[in-house]
C-alpha cells in the first residue's frame, strides 16, 4: 500500500501545474509537442525558406552581399525576384553545374555497387561467424565510424598519394609509381573507404535473422550454394542491401571532403561547386539557387524514394 | 563447398585489411622522425612535441569538445521529447510533418544544411539583431539542430518496442504522465538516451561543413583547423593527433565490447 500515496503526492503538485496550464489551453501533451517542433522550425524548415529567398536574389558588394528583394520606394513597395541564378544554373556556357549534378549521381551510384560488392561478403562472412567471433568482427567494422571522417580520408590520401605508402610498396618491386591521388579514382575509394561500415551493418542485421532451416531445405532439396545464394539468401536479404546502400549513395552524393582532399581539380562533385561558390567567389544567391535545385532534384526524391521502401518493409511485416 | 572455404574468408580479411591499413599507416608514420611523414627514417616523439606546441590544435581541440557536448545535451532533450511525441501520441495536427521534418537532416547534404543556416543567422541579425555575428553559438545552434534528429532515431527505436503494461501499472497506482515518464520510461530508455548522445556528440566533434558555414573569426573548431592544415599535403601534428584520438577511442569501444559480451556469461 505504500507506492499509492507515495504516487499521489508529487502527483498532485503536477496536477497544479497541469490544472493552470490547461486554463490557458495548453496540455502537456502540446508542450511536449512544441518544444522541438518549434527548434526545428526555426532552425530547419525556415532557412530553407530564407535560402529559396535569396537564391531569388542578385549578387551585388556589400553587406549581405545580395540585392534586397523587398524595396520600398516612394511609399510603394516592390518585390523583385531574379530568376537569372536558376537560368545560370540550367544553362551555364560551360555546362559546370549541370555536369557537376551527373558526375556526383555517376561517383556516388559507382561507389555504392563497389560498396555492396565489397561489402556483402564481409557481412555475410561476419553473420555466418562463431557467435564468440561476431561480436569481435562487428567491433572491428563499427570502430572507424567512432573515429574522425576527416582524419580517416587524410590517412587514406597518406596511402595513395606520389611518395605514399602504396608506391613505396609496389616500388620495393620496381613498378614505377602510381598516379593515384587527385584523380577520379581516389574519390571512389574515398567514398568506398569511408562509407563501408554503412553498408555493412544493416546488411548484418538483416542476414544474421535469416532462419539457417531455408538453407538447409534448399540443400536438403539438392540445391549447390551457389544456387541456394541466389535463389534464397540474396532475394531475403534485399531489404538489407537497399537500406546500407541508401547510407552510402546518399551521404556520397553531396561529399565536400573527399573530392576535395582525395580528387583533382577535374572531380566536380555539386558539393564542392556549392561550397566555391559561396566561399571562393562569394556569389551567395547563386550558391542558395544551387542549394535549391539539389534539394528538388536530389534531396526530394531520395527522400520520397526512402518513404517507399519503408512502406514496402512495414508492409512485408 | 570447396570454394566457399576461402571465399569468404579471404574477401572479409581484404576488406578489414582495406579499412584498417591507412588508419595503421597513420599511427605508425606518426612516430616517424621525418617531417616528411612518408618516408620512415627511424623512430621519434617529435611529432607529438609539435602538437603540444601547437597554438591551434589544442585549443580548437577543447572548443570542439565543449561545442559537442553542449549541442549533445540540447539535442538529447529535443530528440527525445520528438521521439516520445512521434511514438506515444496517437495522432495529433502536423504529426507527419513533424515526423517528416525530424528526418530531413538524415539525408540532407552538410553543404545545404550549412548554408541554409548561415543565410537564416545573417537575415536574423539584420532583422531582429539576434545572433550578433558568428561564433561558437551558431555552431552550437547548427550541430544541435542535425544531432536533434539521430538523437529521435535513437530514441524513436527503443521506444518502439517497449512494454507499456509497466506505465499503465504506474498510471493505475495514480502517477501522473510526467512523473511516469521521469520514474518508468526514462530509466528503461537510458541506454538509449547514452548512446543517442554519444552519437550526437561524435557527430558534432566530427562536422568539417556545416561549422565551416557558420563559423565566425575566433571560433574554428578542430575539424576546420585539421582540414586547413591538411588540405595541402600532410601534417605530422595531424598524425600525432589522429594517433591519440584513434587509441583513445578504439580503447572505449574495446572495453565497452568486452564488458557487453561478459553479461551474458555472467548471467548464464
Amino acid at each position: 500500500m505504500t507506492t499509492g500515496p507515495a504516487y499521489a503526492r508529487p502527483a498532485a503538485r503536477w496536477d497544479v501545474v497541469r490544472r493552470v496550464l490547461a486554463r490557458f489551453g495548453i496540455s502537456g501533451r502540446a508542450l511536449v509537442i512544441a518544444a522541438p517542433a518549434a527548434w526545428l522550425g526555426v532552425f530547419f524548415l525556415l532557412p530553407l525558406a530564407v535560402v529559396f529567398g535569396i537564391s531569388l536574389a542578385e549578387k551585388q558588394f556589400g553587406r549581405p552581399p545580395y540585392s534586397d528583394l523587398l524595396t520600398t520606394e516612394e511609399g510603394t513597395v516592390q518585390l523583385t525576384l531574379h530568376l537569372s541564378n536558376y537560368i545560370r544554373v540550367l544553362s551555364d556556357p560551360a555546362n559546370i553545374y549541370i555536369n557537376a549534378f551527373l558526375s556526383s549521381i555517376r561517383i556516388a551510384a559507382v561507389s555504392t555497387v563497389f560498396a555492396i560488392l565489397i561489402g556483402y561478403p564481409m557481412a555475410y562472412a561476419i553473420a555466418r561467424a562463431p557467435e564468440k567471433w561476431r561480436n569481435i568482427l562487428l567491433m572491428l567494422v563499427i570502430l572507424p565510424f567512432w573515429t574522425s571522417f576527416l582524419l580517416r580520408v587524410y590517412a587514406l590520401s597518406g596511402f595513395l598519394r606520389g611518395e605514399g605508402v602504396i608506391n613505396n610498396f609496389i616500388g620495393l618491386f620496381g613498378i614505377p609509381p602510381l598516379t593515384m591521388m587527385q584523380t577520379d579514382f581516389a574519390v571512389y575509394v574515398g567514398i568506398i573507404y569511408s562509407y563501408l561500415p554503412f553498408f555493412i551493418l544493416p546488411l548484418y542485421t538483416n542476414l544474421v535473422k535469416l532462419d539457417p532451416a531455408l538453407l538447409e531445405a534448399s540443400a536438403d532439396l539438392g540445391a549447390r550454394p551457389v544456387t541456394t545464394f541466389f535463389s534464397v539468401t540474396l532475394p531475403l536479404s534485399m531489404p538489407g542491401v537497399v537500406a546500407g546502400a541508401m547510407l552510402v549513395f546518399i551521404p556520397a552524393i553531396g561529399e565536400f571532403v573527399i573530392p576535395s582532399l582525395l580528387g583533382g581539380p577535374g572531380t566536380q562533385m555539386i558539393g564542392r561547386i556549392l561550397w566555391d561558390e559561396f566561399f571562393s567567389k562569394t556569389n551567395w544567391p547563386r550558391a542558395a539557387a544551387l542549394a535549391i535545385t539539389m534539394l528538388i532534384v536530389v534531396v526530394i526524391p531520395i527522400m520520397l524514394m526512402q518513404r517507399a521502401q519503408n512502406a514496402v518493409v512495414e508492409g512485408r511485416r | 563447398m570447396g570454394k566457399n572455404r576461402w571465399f569468404l574468408p579471404l574477401t572479409s580479411f581484404l576488406g578489414f585489411a582495406f579499412l584498417y591499413a591507412p588508419i595503421l599507416s597513420l599511427v605508425i608514420f606518426s612516430f616517424n622522425a621525418n617531417r616528411l611523414v612518408t618516408v620512415w627514417s627511424g623512430f621519434s616523439t617529435q611529432s607529438y612535441v609539435d602538437l603540444w606546441n601547437d597554438p591551434q590544435l589544442l585549443p580548437s581541440a577543447l572548443l570542439s569538445l565543449q561545442i559537442g557536448a553542449i549541442a549533445a545535451s540540447i539535442a538529447l532533450v529535443l530528440g527525445t521529447l520528438c521521439a516520445v511525441a512521434l511514438v506515444r501520441f496517437r495522432r495529433f495536427r502536423g504529426k507527419t510533418v513533424l515526423q517528416a521534418t525530424v528526418s530531413a537532416p538524415l539525408v540532407m547534404p552538410d553543404v545545404i544544411t550549412g548554408l541554409a543556416l548561415l543565410l537564416l543567422f545573417v537575415a536574423m541579425e539584420s532583422i531582429i539583431g539576434w545572433p550578433q555575428g558568428r561564433g561558437i553559438l551558431t555552431i552550437i545552434i547548427a550541430h544541435a539542430t542535425f544531432c536533434t534528429a539521430y538523437v529521435t532515431v535513437v530514441v524513436q527505436s527503443r521506444l518502439s518496442d517497449f512494454d507499456y503494461s509497466l506505465e499503465e501499472a504506474a498510471m493505475d497506482l495514480g502517477a501522473s504522465p510526467v512523473r511516469v515518464f521521469f520514474d518508468i520510461t526514462l530509466p528503461i530508455i537510458a541506454p538509449a538516451l547514452v548512446s543517442g548522445w554519444l552519437l550526437a556528440f561524435t557527430l558534432s566533434l566530427d562536422d568539417l561543413v556545416i561549422a565551416s558555414f557558420v563559423s565566425g573569426p575566433g571560433s574554428s573548431t578542430l575539424p576546420m583547423i585539421i582540414f586547413s592544415k591538411v588540405r595541402l599535403g600532410v601534417s605530422p601534428e595531424v598524425n600525432a593527433l589522429a594517433t591519440i584520438i584513434i587509441g583513445a577511442v578504439a580503447l572505449g569501444v574495446i572495453v565497452f565490447t568486452i564488458t557487453q559480451m561478459r553479461r551474458p556469461r555472467a548471467k548464464a
